[in-house]
């Protein structure tokens, strides 16, 4: 029997300092389960970068995760802008992000190049206009 | 795991069942049952809030008593770098110290001298090891408890060097072996100590075999009798003193990076504010940093359950007895001690795992999660537990049940008596 565990959280988007409260849960969640440390930090700095991402570009949105016994699934959804240029997207210290924010200290433009780093498997599904749907795996 | 030693303990009789200690305990380790409060061994990490908070002084610490001095030929006292904050007035350490002997003691060794050569060592460390950065303080024995329950993939990053007061031991059991041409035995190593944790450290040590400290004393017991002590005339003899700015300053927040020479640290003290610190390390949120010190007590040491003064007061006179004082009063000189790296590998401690397996974890969660769903939410604590989750937790684990919630029981009350209303 393969069983999976599903969690959903909605992110929203102009409240800074509740950025980062849907992957300190799931951190918290995969602690419990006893998943290997070294996949909890994974998913944790993975998820934390796209919810940071939520926060800043898209206005807020939502996360999806799935944990079964094999691998661990984050889907992240928003109506935002979408990415104009992915490829430039994921190249590290490419940033698009205004001066204020850079000015609180993100922006650096480790965000996607982060994400892709620390999982497995990562997607971008993304419209200019419409919206952006990342889904990243970590396998255990 | 169940053979590990707690300093922190419960006296039974002077626990009112009250609910403080299960709501300020950062690891969710107090559950009251029957009435009475039980410390979950595994999850305990010594820290002390449990005893700061208590108002029935029911939560205790297990210290030696100044008795103890009979047990030796010869003594040495090991005052930790926030002792000499305690008193008013010291405008010189070595009035401590000095009191020290008239109290029995035929020796004292500062810890906070042994505290420099740590800096020292801790200079060199990440000076030679600059790929582990950021370096995470080991001097607080309740972080680093914490740490090996918690935070697994920050174990690494725990600065492999033993503790100023078992440096301070280990130089001092030395010194008085050739000193005495005494066997070991009949020399006493005194550590006295500002809080549980340091005391659980000397008892059941991580990252050491055994720590060379026999005896452990409180301050607040030493307090009472260096007062008078203190008082009396100088009798002239200053040898005692060895230690400078940098290892006094240890006995505050912020005191160990000042001895490390660089800008770019943290200094975080206060158990909440030192796991937000290192959730934060652990999601990466924290960059560029060669060093964290973490202090379980707010202020830092001066901040101990067993200290005497107000921690605030403790600190500025820490920082005015500073003054006049060299930077540091003791020096490796080239000279590395004896085992003075850790010999022994922190290991893991999974505590929070639900079950043995993730997928039995998984089960349990979802029962965990159904029955939470179920609860009012209110975490009032009148379960006996410090949230209304870990009600749920329990009573999968086995160990309540839902009527242990005061509200559900109502609900179930007002069921029976409409139910019987209706025959």
């Amino acid at each position: 029997m393969s069983m999976t565990m599903k969690l959903h959280y909605d992110v929203s988007g102009d409240d800074f300092t509740r950025a980062g409260e849907a992957s300190g849960k799931v951190k918290a969640k995969l602690r419990q389960l006893g998943i290997d440390p070294t996949a909890v930090r994974r998913v944790a700095i993975a998820l934390y970068e796209g919810e940071i991402n939520l926060v800043i570009h898209a206005g807020g949105g939502e996360i999806d995760v799935e944990i079964s016994p094999e691998e661990i699934t984050m889907v992240l959804t928003d109506q935002g802008p979408g990415i104009a240029d992915v490829e430039k997207a994921m190249t590290e210290g490419f940033s698009t992000a205004s001066e204020n924010i850079r000015s609180l200290g993100f922006g650096a433009g480790m965000g996607l190049p982060n994400m892709k780093k620390y999982t497995d498997q990562m997607k971008i599904d993304t419209k200019l206009g419409e919206g952006t749907t990342i889904y990243m795996t970590v396998k255990l | 795991m169940s053979d590990f030693e707690h300093s922190v303990y419960l006296d039974a009789e002077k626990c009112k069942g009250c609910i403080n200690c299960i709501k300020r305990c950062p690891t969710a380790a107090i559950r009251v049952r029957g009435g009475k409060a039980h410390i979950k061994k595994e999850f305990c990490i010594d820290c002390g809030e449990c005893v700061r908070v208590c108002p029935h002084h029911a939560k205790k610490t297990k210290y030696d008593s100044l008795d103890s001095l009979n047990d030796f030929k010869y003594k040495v006292a090991l005052p930790a770098p926030s002792f000499y904050a305690q008193f008013n007035n010291v405008t010189d350490t070595s009035i401590v110290l000095k009191a020290l002997i008239r109290l029995g003691f035929d020796d004292v060794f500062e810890v906070a001298a042994a505290a420099e050569m740590v800096s020292e060592l801790t200079r060199k460390y990440i000076a030679d090891h600059p790929e582990g950065k950021p370096y995470i303080s080991t001097a607080c024995p309740s972080v680093v408890r914490l740490i090996r329950v918690r935070f697994p993939s920050l174990i690494e990053r725990l600065l492999p060097i033993i503790t100023p007061a078992d440096l301070a031991a280990t130089l001092a059991v030395k010194e008085a072996l050739k000193k005495t041409g005494l066997e070991r035995k009949d020399i006493g190593i005194f550590f006295i100590s500002p809080c549980p944790a340091k005391i659980t450290a000397v008892s059941s040590p991580l990252g050491i075999e055994k720590s060379e400290i026999d005896r452990v004393l409180a301050i607040k017991k030493v307090y009472t009798k260096m007062l008078p002590l203190m008082k009396m005339e100088d009798a002239g003899d200053t040898e005692l003193k060895r230690a400078g700015r940098i290892g006094i300053s240890w006995g505050k927040s912020g005191g160990e990076v000042s001895g490390l020479l660089t800008d770019s640290y943290i200094a975080a003290d206060g158990i909440e504010n030192v796991i937000k610190v290192l959730e934060d390390l652990e999601d990466g949120k924290i960059s560029n940093m060669d060093f964290v010190e973490l202090n379980s007590c707010i202020g830092g040491c001066v901040g101990g359950v067993l200290q005497v003064e107000n921690p605030y007061v403790a600190k500025t006179k820490l920082t005015k007895l500073r003054k006049y004082m060299p930077v540091a009063g003791s020096h490796l000189d080239g000279n590395i001690p004896e085992n003075v790296y850790w010999s022994k590998e922190v290991e893991f401690m999974p505590v929070f795992r639900l079950g043995a397996t993730p997928l039995e974890s998984m089960e349990m969660m979802q029962k965990i999660d159904a029955i939470a769903e179920n609860l009012p939410g209110l975490d009032c604590g009148s379960c006996g537990a410090p949230t209304c989750h870990a009600l749920a937790e329990d009573i999968v684990r086995g160990v309540a049940n839902e009527r242990d919630c005061i509200h559900l029981l109502k609900k179930y009350l007002h069921k029976i008596s409409s139910d019987l209303n209706l025959l």
